[in-house]
């Protein structure tokens, strides 16, 4: 449910114009607030599942980071670029969690509990 | 003159003296040996030696290792296309890095390469009266950034040819050929988590350089340096050039941050404790300090859970300390002290902090061993002391 809260994600949904212009644009990258939030929580997801302690510190912050620096994003064409990015970054953790499970090795000496 | 148990602790703080009667200092040696079986890996903090792959890279270069297999100088054929396509690419991609011309990009096979290629044939092909300045941008032990744009403009302005070796630079600080009046420039693949084996040399192609080539063959980069590009490694120098420039900003800020953290947590938990390199003019993510009192190389045995390194990892098979800090007239007893932390893109807090607490924990355990600082915390002054030969 839209509330005054979350202007700061102005979506391409609630923008009229924006969607009488090219009904085809919606199908790819169409930025309602519960996707960006559910693409969000994959990218959060797979990164925990790095088996390398450095590479799952750095995903877990680099996305946090990435998100929260771009949260007053207003213009759907840069929304729109950067969640193809997203997604696009969550194919290569999701190739690169597999890769790095197939040739794990021991987990480091700042880790406290083994990785599951 | 110094009694029996004065000398046994003493050579008992130093490493590397072997003495059969001497067990203690023996159980202070680590010898090199692989990890066992379950044993937890130290935590990284060598990133100037090399670093690892960023996950990015590998992912842009697997495709390249697996079906794309071409030889990027095939004409005749998609596989050599598409493989030429991606090393077009990847030149782009490192040239955009350092505000180039991808027309001015060579691969080598790595930094060391291409500070050959650049000094040794350029002095043969010019007029005896010119010269070249070659300069690392940034040093590799002490972190220090040199005045490159100054050393830039001023060889220009004398007609000098200007080489800098920026493999600790790339993808660290912002670099600009143009603005800093570079001719030559070195680069390193697996200094900027990018894979090992692969390098470029940047050349201005305004004024012109003419360099004959180190090796002659097939006629490959232009002549310049014959030999198959290995496409999937040039991919992966392309893909963390890519990588570099968009997180420059966001990793020096994190750099910065835990260098800062480590050091002023060390300063503050114990003392004599010195910083070496210009405090301003220097890349964070180097720390080189040198702890008084303590030799370097025992300490780094002691820090067994952390890989790191005293100098630099070209020169650590011999004993002598750095030529870099005896250059910038550090004491000899501290130039042998010193040790060098290496902070990069994947460094954790938490690591920081667990180097900082084993560091402190082992530099107060082996000044609690050394008849030196015993004398210091008399009051003695060492300085003044006239050791007598034996």
């Amino acid at each position: 449910m839209p509330t005054s809260s979350d202007t700061r994600w102005q979506c391409f949904m609630r923008n009229s114009t924006q969607r009488e212009k090219n009904y085809t644009e919606l199908n790819m990258a169409s930025c309602s607030r519960t996707q960006v939030i559910s693409l969000y929580r994959m990218l959060v997801k797979e990164s925990k599942k790095f088996s390398s302690y450095n590479y799952r510190t750095y995903a877990l912050r680099r996305v946090k980071d990435g998100f929260r620096e771009n949260l007053h994003v207003d213009n759907p064409k840069t929304l729109d670029m950067l969640i193809n990015q997203a997604r696009e970054n969550l194919a290569v953790i999701k190739r690169q969690v597999s890769i790095g499970h197939l040739y794990s090795a021991q987990r480091t000496v700042v880790e406290k509990e083994p990785h599951l | 003159m110094m009694n029996r148990t004065l000398s046994r602790k003493l050579l008992g703080s130093m490493c590397g003296i072997s003495n059969p009667r001497l067990s203690f200092a023996q159980s202070a040696v680590n010898t090199v040996r692989e990890l066992e079986k379950d044993e937890p890996r130290p935590l990284y903090m060598d990133f100037q030696a090399t670093t690892p792959m960023d996950p990015r890279v590998l992912d842009a270069m697997l495709p390249y290792q697996v079906n794309y297999y071409g030889n990027p100088h095939s004409r005749t054929h998609a596989y050599g296309w598409e493989s030429e396509s991606a090393m077009e690419k990847a030149r782009k991609q490192v040239a955009d890095l350092i505000g180039a011309d991808p027309r001015e990009i060579v691969f080598t096979s790595g930094a060391t390469e291409s500070n050959n290629m650049s000094i040794k044939q350029l002095e043969e092909t010019i007029r005896p009266d010119t010269s070249l300045v070659s300069i690392m941008t940034v040093n590799n032990e002490i972190g220090v950034k040199q005045p490159i744009k100054e050393i830039g403009h001023l060889c220009r302005s004398k007609n000098v040819f200007f080489h800098t070796d920026a493999a600790q630079a790339v993808g660290k600080i912002p670099i600009n050929v143009n603005d800093w009046k570079v001719d030559l420039m070195s680069i390193s693949g697996h200094k900027l988590y990018g894979p090992k084996g692969i390098g470029a040399l940047y050349l201005r192609r305004r004024p012109r350089i003419r360099i004959e080539p180190l090796q002659s063959g097939g006629g490959q980069e232009r002549g310049l340096r014959s030999g198959t590009v290995p496409t999937p490694l040039a991919v992966g120098l392309g893909a963390a050039c890519e990588i570099a420039q968009q997180e420059l900003e966001y990793d020096h800020k994190h750099v910065t941050v835990l260098a800062n953290r480590l050091v002023q947590k060390i300063m503050a938990a114990i003392p004599d404790v010195v910083l070496n390199g210009d405090p301003d003019q220097r890349y964070p993510g180097c720390v080189n300090l040198s702890f008084a009192y303590v030799e370097g190389e025992s300490l780094l045995m002691a820090l067994k859970d952390v890989a790191l390194s005293s100098g630099s990892a070209c020169t650590s098979a011999s004993l002598e300390p750095s030529y870099v800090l005896r250059a910038i007239g550090t004491d000899e007893d501290l130039a042998h002290s010193s040790i060098r932390f290496g902070i990069g893109r994947f460094t954790t807090e938490d690591e920081v902090d667990y180097t900082v607490e084993k560091c402190v924990q082992q530099v107060k355990r082996l000044r609690e061993m050394s008849p030196l600082w015993e004398m210091v915390q008399e009051g003695i002054d060492i300085k003044s002391i006239k050791w007598t030969q034996h």
